[in-house]
């Protein structure tokens, strides 16, 4: 009788397969949109004044790109999350960064709307001081929770989980202050960057995120077999050899930033960094090191078709992607849950 | 040869609820050990300090060499350690749980190797636990999970197993289980065995030597007849026993004796 596990096989198997299905639906949503494209049109006179090439490359694919990488990242994220915080209801929105990054992009659009900042001297585009706000604010509550959370040199994940809840409830308070006091048109504008969206034009925003992303995502993707460890309990993986104080840091830093940089770009969506680990966790296992891949082209090719759902379904307004996310995402685990929750969760 | 631990006044406090006062013990490669005493007599930290979660102070020497030295790598492939209860976070299967025993042993980035996967197996085999290697570890029964999780400290290839009152949880005939299969890796395999052990008579009928802690402190070490006495059970449980011989007569068997 042979011992069946992870292997290479399974690895370049499940990987591939969804690489696959995440380049198609690139391509596939990037052609998808309220307006018809002459395709031929589109990719003949890339240069020249072309309107088809003009939605597809200037409208739609850096958008497009951009959700494939704030899918992935968050996807990412709620696996190692859930894990260090040993705790499967975990997700990116709960740590508290998010909430720093949500009161920063606010303070952003409230004091300096139309500030924008030359990226090397103006050659390549200018980009808004919004994300910058709303990424520090995401640094500044990073090391907040950290403090608060460290107790003799190491990270308590009760006591992060609390932190980061209790934080993001006060900022959620601070937040709806704000709103309240500027007026009706702000409130609007702040309400809107709220519920998160993709809409971007940016290729240099786009080209940031995924170099953040993909960089952050590589280095957690090393730490899979101490993650598989860590689920074991903080004694139980030191006694298999894991500096466990060194790695709970590491991770939390780690998603932090990636976390802080998403929400900066695109607002919170939620959902994809809940749901899309505990599906991938029921399709592939429960082993980080192809837990964490699968689980971020998974979350890329979700938001991807997410997105495009937003976009088309009520032509020509646009849905915040977040009511998608939970319409599809939520009825779709409660199936999984229900077909073989019992056997393959640990409850 | 060095002795395989040698302790020599080890203290160790919570804060300022002080638990270990001066404990130095010495256990020979190829011992078996029971560590005896009441709730809160320091066994449970006793085998921590080991296993590397716990810092003490004074001295702790793995084969020689101060355990300060060691990394949690090397550390865990010197002791491996089956805790009174194991809970996942997450569904693993049986292979998964005992293969991550392997996981000092082969990089961090890589996959388990061949030789990974013929330890787990073998390790498997060892514990009887081969025929539910597929199944999830959540779904066994409190005595298979106990031998999975004996099976994932063999396969740490360890010189020293550590266990802290493996058997709390289980029924009479699952503890003479655990017990036989920890007796049989002694005897066949030299390995060396230090348990923290709550019941009195399994541990006499098992354990050739045993120590008893009483406040932090070593009270008595020896063979089960001169450890376990009348006298040394009143003094360190406070309640009165009778000791008598066990049918084999060669090991005391207590009974208690409620005062009416």
């Amino acid at each position: 009788m042979a011992v069946k596990v992870l292997d290479r096989r399974k690895m370049i198997w499940v990987n591939g397969l969804l690489l696959a299905l995440l380049v198609l639906s690139i391509v596939g949503c990037t052609l998808l949109g309220p307006v018809r494209l002459d395709l031929s049109q589109a990719l003949q006179n890339i240069f020249s004044a072309n309107p088809d090439a003009e939605i597809l490359f200037r409208a739609r694919l850096p958008r497009v790109l951009l959700g494939v990488a704030i899918g992935g990242g968050m996807a990412a994220c709620g696996v190692v999350l859930q894990a260090l915080l040993r705790n499967p209801l975990a997700c990116p929105q709960m740590i508290g960064v998010s909430g720093g990054a949500s009161l920063g992009g606010i303070l952003g659009l409230i004091f300096f709307p139309h500030w924008l900042l030359p990226i090397a001297g103006g050659l390549l585009g200018e980009i808004s001081w919004v994300p910058l706000a709303a990424f520090l604010g995401a640094l500044l509550s990073m090391v907040l929770i950290y403090r608060f959370s460290l107790f003799h040199g190491r990270l308590h994940p009760y006591h992060l989980l609390l932190s980061g809840v209790i934080f993001n409830a006060f900022i959620g308070a601070v937040i709806i202050f704000l709103n309240s006091i500027v007026d009706f048109y702000q409130a609007q504008g702040l309400l809107f960057w709220l519920m998160g969206s993709l809409s971007t034009r940016a290729y240099l925003t786009v080209g940031f995120i995924w170099a953040y992303i993909v960089l952050g995502f590589l280095w957690l993707w090393t730490k899979g077999l101490s993650l598989n460890l860590i689920t074991l309990g903080e004694e139980a993986a030191m006694q298999l050899g894991v500096e466990t104080g060194a790695l709970q840091r590491q991770i939390f830093v780690a998603s932090s930033l990636m976390i802080g940089a998403m929400v900066s770009v695109s607002g919170m969506i939620g959902f994809v960094g809940l749901m899309i680990p505990h599906v991938m966790r029921l399709v592939v296992g429960s082993d980080h090191r192809l837990l964490l891949p699968a689980s971020f082209l998974a979350g890329g090719i979700f938001l991807c078709w997410a997105d495009t759902l937003a976009r088309i379904l009520l032509t020509p307004a646009e849905l915040p992607v977040g009511i998608i996310t939970a319409f599809f995402g939520g009825p779709f685990f409660i199936f999984l849950l229900y077909r073989d929750g019992a056997k393959k969760l640990a409850l | 040869m060095n002795p395989a631990i040698r302790t020599e006044n080890l203290t160790f406090a919570y804060k300022d609820k002080s638990v270990l006062n001066g404990v130095s013990l010495s256990v020979e490669r190829g011992e078996m050990v029971g560590v005896l005493g009441p709730n809160g007599s320091g066994k449970t930290t006793l085998l921590k300090i080991f296993s590397g979660v716990l810092r003490g102070q004074g001295e702790v020497k793995l084969n020689g060499r101060s355990i300060e030295t060691y990394g949690k790598r090397e550390l865990s492939r010197v002791f491996a350690m089956v805790p009174q209860e194991s809970q996942v976070l997450f569904p693993y299967t049986v292979a998964e749980i005992v293969l991550m025993g392997r996981a000092s042993y082969h990089s961090p980035l890589a996959l388990e190797g061949k030789r990974d996967l013929e330890v787990a197996r073998a390790s498997l085999e060892l514990t009887d636990s081969l025929p539910f290697s597929d199944r999830y570890l959540h779904e066994l029964s409190g005595g298979e999970k106990q031998r999975v999780i004996i099976a994932r400290a063999l396969a740490q290839e360890p010189q020293i197993l550590l266990l802290d009152e493996p058997s709390a949880f289980l029924d009479l005939k699952h503890q003479v289980q655990v017990f036989q299969i920890i007796r049989r890796l002694n005897r066949e395999r030299g390995l060396t065995i230090v348990a923290a052990l709550h019941d009195l008579n399994l541990a006499a009928l098992f354990f050739p030597r045993l120590v008893m802690l009483r406040d932090g402190r070593i009270y008595r070490d020896g063979s089960p007849r001169e450890v376990l006495t009348e006298k040394t059970i009143d003094e360190v449980y406070g309640i009165r026993v009778r000791v008598e011989k066990d049918p084999s007569g060669e090991k005391p068997q207590l009974f208690i004796c409620p005062s009416p």
